[in-house]
């Protein structure tokens, strides 16, 4: 027993160690920015202009110790939330990314409802 | 009461909320068939454009705030020898440069120097300040998505109006309004 | 001459569809239990007149006749013939005629494979379905008919979209609308035993073959578009939660609970009500999709000719059947109470139904917001990947949980008393876990729960899959299913984990070095090919850590009917990994922009889900024998 919960504290603070080593990932931000000229495309996915333009940019910003969240905010204040792929969350986007939760949290309660009723019975 | 009594009391109320829900989901719907789809920056009319740096074209210096019209209005127009629209609207900005309270400035936008002096030898310089981006960067602070566009500002720096693509007769008429109204 | 034909079947078999409402109607005034041969007849005339109506639009475009609008709009003279047969079904006109088929050849189906029902409730069905099929042969007729003329006739067509010239994209309509329309069938006998009040088990019974017929379909259908998004549109993704695949996904999420629940009331005779909304749910959610993607109210990658009247048209069609179908729920519905325990199968059937709806509720609030905010704030916004990513991806590792237990619990009631063993299950995925990303590579927290909970729910189905065979027990579907869904959540967490991209720009003859690859450009040709030309590059790829060397040929089509550049990846696919490349040109420049990936497990990611599919059919196959 001593054996199996002394891997299992190593397993889990392996893992948790583990969780810090990630940095910035251009990539995955290029995959969340918009390119505008093109039809659904991201700027990690399109060739065009724009694309090449706002990854030189990126690339810049980042340089400057720039975080995501920073980058994303400087191109919405440029040109407006359609650029970013993951809305950022304010009144209009609250229903959003609450409902799913909501809807979610409803759901359990539901189920727990009809069973628990069963169980009073 | 239990859950099941609840329920049935208020079964009635949950069905007139689903079809509200149902029926807001279709007006949605209907109203948004006859939005436009298709996405530009007119909606940051309005905004201010806050630190501007370009390159001048001729000398090594850098262009900045203090380089536009403290007064009246500006008009930056992005442009490129190799873009084609851009000369369908350069008479339209040579127009424009006989107005006293409009300063343009020109941005000349991944271009070779020499083909861009060309251009405007043939085509005439209404530019009061000439800039160049050579690799776009500068334009993104400009909200540029593709050119030519123009952004009409006063002296705050307030974006009047963005012009995608061309300058038309259309576009023309409204700016010299805006300049006779102010 | 064609166009003639096509608009007189399709009128005659409005005709006949009213008249099947007719005949069907006088059957219900008939004390007998069984339904006219008369009606089986016009039934089969109406599948047989419509099949010939799709060969004669096949026909219009195989022989280039411009005559007909969706041929002209559609087709080139130069076009390979394959492609010339599947741009009928690759328009807007054409795929709607194909949904008729379906429905119409579907509604004959039914009728002719459940004559061990009660009459009432498969007349109701055929008079549903009929209706449905008058109202899609109705917006053929009126508003987007592929048999339209053209005066005078046009002497070459516009030609195909190229990106649509492709094998998977030819077989994906016709998958996914085997799925979609599929569900159409349970939609009509929902309503039917509602108005029969039918009993609950025998309703199970009569649909489940075409819950997992439909449902298969729609699986597979999903993948063939995706694997044509993987190579085609040239960015190596594989899903990106696109409006246009998002509208495939919703009903499928609507179906998974449907075959889960389904079990429900065929077994213990509960749920009745919720089989039926979903079963409603599930073709609502058909038609809602093919709005989203016709009416071109959302922004997407699939660029279809838009048209504010189809949407006009389809909303209507759509608010009369939600209403119409709802009133009829709303007047049956009772609410009768549920006997169901903790820890019994039913709850956990539950709790899949439950995840189910939440996916889709999120999929579904995701994909119509940027309308939302359009209407109501005149605000444009995106949601893409990462909305999707942040909201659904920690619930499916808790999803994964619920599934790996769910199945080894009995009905009515199960103690738990192999907590021990699972324990030991999840202890060993946590190691499997370690050992990858000690190996191998670091990744963050999330893809740690995805690896240890889908590693868990294989380890788990494979102990079920062993103790089921100990005892002769072969229903093996449901295994097959659950294992390959892990399979695929594993291979999609790994695959997105160590995943390598590079992108940069080259010219001839230059090399670039990264990581422990060298890639060198060695050459660009110039090809002429039938319908047209391509500039193709060779790429020699060294990965030194496997040392492998590898020639790619990626290119650029230039495609003159109508005028376009199409960006073609070049793929080695491998048990393990693929290697991908794709180039192109940069305005004003000789260098060119290179795309490289190497993205691993991409065939088991294909494996998994066509695995899922086979379950089934699987399913499907072994129910038939049990009927025989």
């Amino acid at each position: 027993m001593r054996v199996k919960t002394l891997i299992l504290s190593f397993v889990i603070i392996m893992n948790i160690s583990n969780v810090f080593a990630n940095d910035i990932n251009k990539n995955e931000i290029f995959k969340n920015i918009r390119c505008l000229i093109c039809q659904g495309q991201s700027v990690a996915d399109s060739n065009s202009d724009f694309a090449q333009t706002i990854k030189l940019v990126v690339n810049d910003l980042i340089d400057d110790g720039k975080s995501e969240n920073e980058i994303y905010n400087f191109l919405i204040e440029k040109y407006g939330e359609w650029i970013v792929y993951k809305p950022p969350f304010n009144s209009f986007t609250s229903i959003l990314w609450i409902f799913p939760y909501l809807a979610f949290i409803i759901g359990g309660v539901l189920i727990f409802l009809l069973i628990n009723k069963r169980e009073n019975r | 009461m239990d859950f099941y009594d609840f329920l049935n009391m208020k079964i009635r109320l949950i069905k007139i909320f689903i079809c509200i829900v149902i029926l807001v989901i279709i007006g949605t719907f209907f109203l948004g068939l006859n939005k436009d789809s298709i996405y530009d920056t007119k909606g940051l009319e309005g905004s201010y454009i806050g630190n501007i740096k370009l390159d001048h074209f001729n000398k090594n210096e850098i262009i900045s705030k203090k380089n536009f019209a403290q007064k009246g209005f500006t008009l930056i127009n992005f442009w490129a020898s190799w873009c084609g629209p851009c000369k369908i609207e350069h008479p339209f900005l040579i127009k424009l440069n006989n107005e006293p309270s409009l300063q343009i400035i020109g941005v000349n936008f991944k271009d070779k120097k020499e083909n861009a002096l060309k251009f405007l030898n043939d085509n005439g310089n209404p530019y009061d300040l000439l800039a160049k981006d050579k690799f776009g960067k500068y334009s993104i602070n400009f909200g540029i998505y593709g050119i030519p566009e123009s952004i009409l500002i006063d002296e705050n720096f307030m974006i009047l109006k963005k012009f995608i693509g061309p300058i038309t007769e259309k576009d023309y008429i409204f700016i010299k309004k805006i300049i006779k109204d102010s | 001459m064609l166009s003639n034909i096509g608009n007189s079947i399709l009128f005659f078999n409005l005709l006949l569809s009213l008249s099947i409402i007719y005949f069907a109607f006088q059957e219900l005034k008939r004390n007998y239990n069984f339904i006219n041969k008369k009606i089986y007849y016009i039934s089969l005339i109406q599948s047989t007149l419509i099949i010939i109506c799709f060969f004669t639009l096949i026909a219009g475009f195989l022989i280039s006749d411009f005559s007909i609008n969706a041929v002209y709009q559609n087709s080139h003279s130069l076009k390979p013939t394959f492609y010339k047969i599947s741009g009928t079904w690759g328009n807007h006109e054409g795929s709607l005629l194909l949904w008729v088929i379906i429905l119409t050849i579907f509604s004959f189906l039914f009728l002719v494979t459940n004559k061990n029902h009660s009459k009432k409730y498969r007349v109701y069905t055929l008079i549903t379905q009929n209706i449905l099929i008058i109202g899609f042969i109705f917006f053929i007729l009126f508003n987007s008919n592929p048999f339209d003329v053209i005066i005078p006739t046009p002497n070459e067509g516009l030609g195909l979209n190229p990106i649509l010239q492709d094998p998977a994209l030819a077989i994906h309509p016709p998958l996914l609308y085997l799925g979609f329309v599929g569900s159409s069938i349970y939609f009509s006998a929902a309503i039917a035993s509602l108005l029969t009040n039918y009993s609950g088990h025998n309703f199970a019974r009569s649909i489940k073959n075409w819950v997992l017929i439909s449902w298969s379909f729609q699986t597979i259908g999903i993948l063939a578009g995706s694997i044509w998004a993987y190579y085609e549109l040239g960015w190596g993704g594989f899903w990106f939660w696109d409006p246009v695949e998002n509208a495939s996904l919703l009903p499928w999420f609507a179906m998974t609970a449907l075959i889960h629940s389904l079990i429900v009331l065929e077994k213990r005779k509960q749920l009745y009500f919720w089989v039926i909304i979903l079963c409603l749910l599930t073709f609502t959610l058909s038609v809602v999709g093919t709005f989203l993607v016709r009416s071109g109210i959302l922004n997407s990658v699939h660029t279809f000719a838009n048209d504010p009247s189809r949407g006009i048209y389809i909303l209507i069609f759509l608010s009369l059947m939600i209403f119409g179908s709802l009133s009829i729920l709303f007047k049956r519905f009772k609410s009768n109470t549920y006997n169901f325990n903790y820890n019994s199968k039913e709850t956990f059937i539950l709790v899949n139904n439950w995840f189910m709806i939440f996916y889709l509720f999120t999929v579904f609030l995701g994909t119509i917001y940027p309308i939302v905010t359009e209407v109501f704030y005149s605000q444009k916004i995106s949601v893409g990947p990462p909305f999707y990513n942040t909201v659904i991806i920690p619930i499916v590792i808790l999803f994964l949980f619920f599934m790996s237990i769910g199945p080894k619990v009995r009905w009515i009631k199960d103690n738990i008393d192999n907590l021990k063993t699972t324990l030991m299950i999840l202890l060993g995925s946590v190691l499997i876990n370690l050992f990858i990303f000690l190996f191998f590579k670091s990744y963050s927290l999330l893809s740690n729960l995805i690896l240890i909970s889908s590693i868990f729910l294989i380890i788990s189905t494979a102990r079920d899959a062993i103790n089921l065979l100990k005892n002769k027990e072969y229903n093996i579907s449901r295994i097959i299913a659950h294992f390959s869904f892990g399979l695929l959540i594993l291979f999609i967490g790994l695959n997105y984990n160590f995943s390598s991209e590079k992108d940069f720009n080259l010219k001839v003859g230059e090399v670039k070095k990264f990581e422990n690859f060298s890639i060198k450009f060695k050459d660009l040709n110039l090809k002429e090919f039938k319908n047209y030309k391509a500039v193709i590059g060779t790429f020699e790829i060294d990965d030194f850590k496997d040392n492998t060397k590898l020639f790619l040929s990626p290119q650029i089509r230039i495609y003159d009917n109508p005028s376009t550049l199409t960006y073609e990846a070049s793929i080695r696919s491998g048990l393990l990994k693929d290697f991908y490349i794709t180039m192109s040109n940069i305005d004003r420049s000789d260098y060119y922009n290179i795309k490289f990936q190497k993205k691993p497990f991409m065939v088991w990611i294909w494996i998994s889900v066509i695995l899922i599919s086979l379950s089934g059919f699987l399913r499907f196959f072994k129910y038939e024998n049990k009927i025989n």
